[in-house]
């Protein structure tokens, strides 16, 4: 087992590699000359020059980026935000807390609306309650999420001034953008479980169970949708990863200071090194999380652990 | 040749008495059909200079008789923009999702016929950019380029390549290892021939069905990228452009809000009916 989290943990260096290449290729051509935005449009030409020496920004592209690897992987060093001058990490890491909470409670929101309707449109599989929630989660993908954060912006504090609809600090000023994150994502959960519900529901020893007369609770909770949590905790996970990078559109039709604000703001500011690192950042968090899943699989379906352990 | 026909028009027809018993998928095909009615009418509905027109004695008017959605804060007609609106989005969905239809469905055929070492390489490259979520590669895809329709449509194409590649793979893969791919080979076609003429239209199914839902989500990202401003620049009457705009009036002007919004929903909406009833049509199997 733990020779099997050692293989995969360096399994995700190259990926994260990988990935740290391909969007250094891309931020590489966005125009403007990082030199000029730090020392401003008053600098002369020649200490602009200077500057690009200095930060190697007239090197080839692959001397620069060995170069940001080589500091990355031995002194851990992201480079500095071109805005601030402050270190990356230590930004993406200030940002982190927030994003970490709204990851967490969009993805607990996210089961707690997709589980249960997945798992009562399979048990009432073609019958009217079905399709009401099939229609139900074809609309809600269909929702753009800024429009629903800027309708429960609307009518919950706008209108009704039940909810704060700024702030990152106490529970209540979460509700609203974890209603967005769940809304959207919740919707993909509500599939998976269907069709993985729908997989095991006519498995002939649910039908053992239940002339064996176990409750039909029993029957659905444990016996059908314990088996078909596998696909499920692989999309919760997907989630939960994709979102610990920053959900990028909440966080700012909210003015959540989390990384999927910092990423667009330094988007727009060209702030390349700090877009950079939260991606890695984002990248390397996915990957984890997906390595997480991949052990959890074998805490729930026995069959997978003792694969795990035998190689 | 006239047997094949006649069995293609066979099923063309099977397919169609499929399509029209199922409620969502008719359902989505009006919807489709009134949201591109809209978009080719356009000009000839309105009048595309009220789009930009700003009128300052005009400005945030409530719908009325006049002016059917309103006025937004330049004074500009809504049900205008709204009209042109769905030309940008429509054109920006289909034409990024036929564009990775055609690159990832291509890479996918590729490495399911090469298989080995050029399956190994492509999907370990796929793997790594679907850690990435797709819209925020798109949006670092169209910091690069700049913000327009046109780098748009780039960056949206591209960054949903890997979807495309790994479920065209997957589609392919049970076909390349059938009796009808072995004989093309026995009878020495060219690999291109093979991926094209045998692999390609057999597969068709699922893709098509992965292609139509991937307008809805191309619609989705375009307008979210274009509300954050980083995709269709402001004085264009795209949809999440003008939600954007709208934002700070919402309050005392909601319908600024609900319209464009709402023209969002159906558009997407239509597709994905449209979409789920093709799958359904095509593979009556996949029902259950």
């Amino acid at each position: 087992m733990t020779k099997y989290i050692i293989k995969r943990l360096i399994e995700i260096i190259p990926v994260v590699l990988g990935i740290a290449f391909i969007i250094f290729a891309i931020l590489d051509m966005i125009p403007g000359d990082p030199a000029r935005l730090i020392l401003g449009q008053t600098a002369t030409a020649e200490a602009v020059e200077q500057l690009r020496d200095e930060m190697g920004l007239n090197d080839p592209f692959i001397t620069r980026f060995a170069s940001y690897v080589k500091d990355v992987i031995f002194h851990f060093d992201f480079g500095n935000s071109y805005k601030s001058g402050q270190p990356v990490f230590a930004v993406i890491l200030k940002r982190f807390p927030v994003s970490f909470k709204l990851a967490l409670c969009g993805m607990i929101g996210s089961c707690v609306f997709g589980i249960p309707l997945g798992i009562l449109s399979a048990v009432k599989q073609n019958t009217r309650i079905d399709n009401i929630i099939s229609i139900l989660a074809m609309t809600i993908v269909a929702m753009p999420s800024f429009w629903v954060a800027m309708m429960l912006v609307l009518v919950f504090c706008l209108y009704l001034g039940w909810l704060p609809s700024t702030g990152h600090t106490t529970l209540k000023e979460f509700i609203l953008p974890t209603i967005t994150i769940s809304l959207a994502n919740g919707c993909s959960v509500l599939r998976i479980t269907r069709s993985s519900m729908l997989d095991v529901i006519r498995m002939d020893y649910l039908k053992t169970a239940q002339a064996k007369g176990v409750p039909k609770r029993v029957i659905i909770w444990k016996h059908a949708f314990g088996n078909a949590l596998l696909p499920v905790i692989t999309t919760v996970g997907s989630i939960f990863g994709s979102l610990l990078g920053g959900a990028l559109i909440c966080e700012t039709v909210f003015t959540m200071p989390g990384i999927g604000s910092l990423i667009i703001s330094s988007i727009k500011s060209k702030d390349i090194p700090v877009v950079m690192g939260a991606l890695i950042f984002l990248s390397a968090c996915y990957s984890l999380v997906m390595l997480a899943v991949d052990l959890l699989y074998a805490v729930v379906d026995p069959r997978i652990k003792a694969k795990y352990s035998s190689k | 040749m006239d047997r094949t026909n006649e069995k293609r028009r066979g099923k063309l027809k099977e397919f169609w008495r499929r399509l029209r018993k199922n409620k969502s998928a008719i359902i989505g095909l009006i919807l489709l059909c009134l949201i591109v009615f809209c978009a080719l009418f356009a000009g000839v509905i309105c009048n595309e200079d009220d789009a930009y027109r700003q009128d300052a004695h005009n400005r945030l008017q409530a719908p009325s008789s006049e002016h059917w959605f309103g006025t937004d804060m330049y004074g500009r007609d809504v049900f205008t923009r709204v009209m042109f609106g769905s030309r940008i989005s429509l054109s920006i969905g289909i034409s990024a999702a036929l564009l990775s239809l055609l690159t990832g469905g291509t890479l996918g055929a590729v490495t399911a016929f090469y298989g080995g070492k050029v399956d190994d390489i492509i999907m370990r490259i796929m793997d790594m950019l679907m850690s990435i979520p797709a819209t925020l590669m798109a949006l670092c895809i169209v910091a690069a380029l700049g913000g327009s329709a046109v780098n748009l449509f780039i960056a949206m194409s591209l960054s949903s390549l890997p979807e495309f590649c790994r479920l065209s793979r997957s589609a392919m893969l049970p076909i390349v290892g059938s009796d009808y791919v072995e004989a093309a080979r026995a009878y020495g076609s060219r690999n291109g021939r093979i991926i094209f003429k045998e692999i390609m239209p057999n597969a068709l199914g699922p893709i098509i069905v992965q292609t139509t839902q991937s307008v809805a989500s191309k619609i989705l990202t375009a307008s979210s990228l274009s509300f954050l401003g980083m995709g269709v620049q402001a004085p264009q009457p795209e949809w999440g452009t003008m939600l954007s705009e709208a934002r700070q009036y919402m309050r005392e002007n909601p319908y600024l809000v609900l319209i464009p919004g709402l023209f969002i929903i159906i558009t997407a909406l239509s597709f994905n009916l449209f979409g789920d009833g093709l799958r359904d049509a095509l593979d009556p199997k996949l029902k259950d």
